[in-house]
């Protein structure tokens, strides 16, 4: 996963680059948390792009996220969701508590 | 009996995830299924395969064992673990239903493979193990291609 700060805005930004699974969604829940400690964000959008696979652990992973941002008043998005990721969070109800929003992947 | 059939047995190790779906995948993938088919397969035999590692076995290490067979254009996929078993099982079955919200489980492992694949079955024993069995039929690529041409009229 890589991450970009924009300062201005307080957009924190999470670029996901691998499988989202049981085996590596440990490290990004880590990286993402402290991350988000170190900035505060007032936003934070998660980018699927280069997402080819999730399965529920991805479920835990955004709402958990969306919990610790959520308690230091920021907001949570996700953009570029395939149509297995969006059909997931769809199913599950995540996307009533997380909205899709449109950004476009920086080269 | 059947068509095809395939095994597979490896460590408890959620390192294991990656390299179980895709096998099963690239055994599936006789059957021409569509890239959304393939991906449906995919994640319903990563949420049997993780569950399996994490509540079956929890922290000890267990063999999981995964056999796949294809009769005509069905695929039948058996995922078991002879780890500690469900002590019930509707309950289990139940959207957002977890024992282990702790670690970020959000309980919609069932819930997945129920809408992802035809059918699922769950055999489980307290203490002996838990197996579950996955159906789902791939539609030829001339039903395929019949259905598109069917929508392509639509849209005229
Ligand atoms: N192989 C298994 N062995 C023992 N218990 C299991 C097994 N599979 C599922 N369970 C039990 O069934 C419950 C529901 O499973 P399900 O996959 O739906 O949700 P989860 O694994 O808790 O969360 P998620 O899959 O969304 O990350 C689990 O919390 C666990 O208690
Ligand atoms: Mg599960």
């Amino acid at each position: 996963m890589e991450s970009e700060f924009i300062q201005e805005s307080k957009l924190l930004i999470f670029r996901i680059t691998e499988e989202i699974d049981e085996c590596s969604v440990q490290k990004i829940r880590r990286k993402a948390d402290y991350e988000i400690e170190r900035y505060m964000p007032k936003k934070v959008i998660f980018d699927f792009n280069r997402v080819t696979f999730m399965d529920s652990a991805g479920i835990g992973l955004v709402i958990g996220r969306y919990k610790i941002v959520n308690m230091i008043g920021g907001k949570v998005e996700m953009a570029n969701l395939n149509k297995s990721v969006e059909k997931i969070f769809e199913m599950c109800g995540v996307l009533k508590l997380i909205p899709i929003t449109k950004l476009e992947e920086a080269v | 009996m059947f068509d095809n059939e395939m095994k597979l047995e490896f460590l408890s190790k959620s390192n294991n995830e990656a390299f179980a779906r895709i096998t099963v995948a690239a055994f599936a993938s006789q059957l021409d299924p569509t890239i959304e088919e393939l991906a449906d397969i995919k994640t319903a035999v990563s949420e049997a395969v993780t569950n399996a590692i994490i509540h079956g076995y929890e922290d000890k290490t267990g063999v999981v064992k995964i056999v796949c067979k294809i009769k005509e254009n069905e695929l039948e996929i058996q995922i078991s673990d002879n780890g500690k078993g469900i002590e019930n099982v509707e309950m289990a079955k139940q959207p957002l239903y977890t024992t282990r919200p702790n670690l970020e489980r959000s309980g919609m492992g069932f819930t997945i493979m129920e809408s992802f694949m035809d059918s699922i079955e769950i055999e489980s024993i307290l203490g002996i193990g838990t197996k579950i069995t996955m159906r789902k039929t791939i539609k030829k690529m001339e039903e395929n291609l019949e259905e598109d041409d069917f929508a392509n009229s639509l849209r005229g």
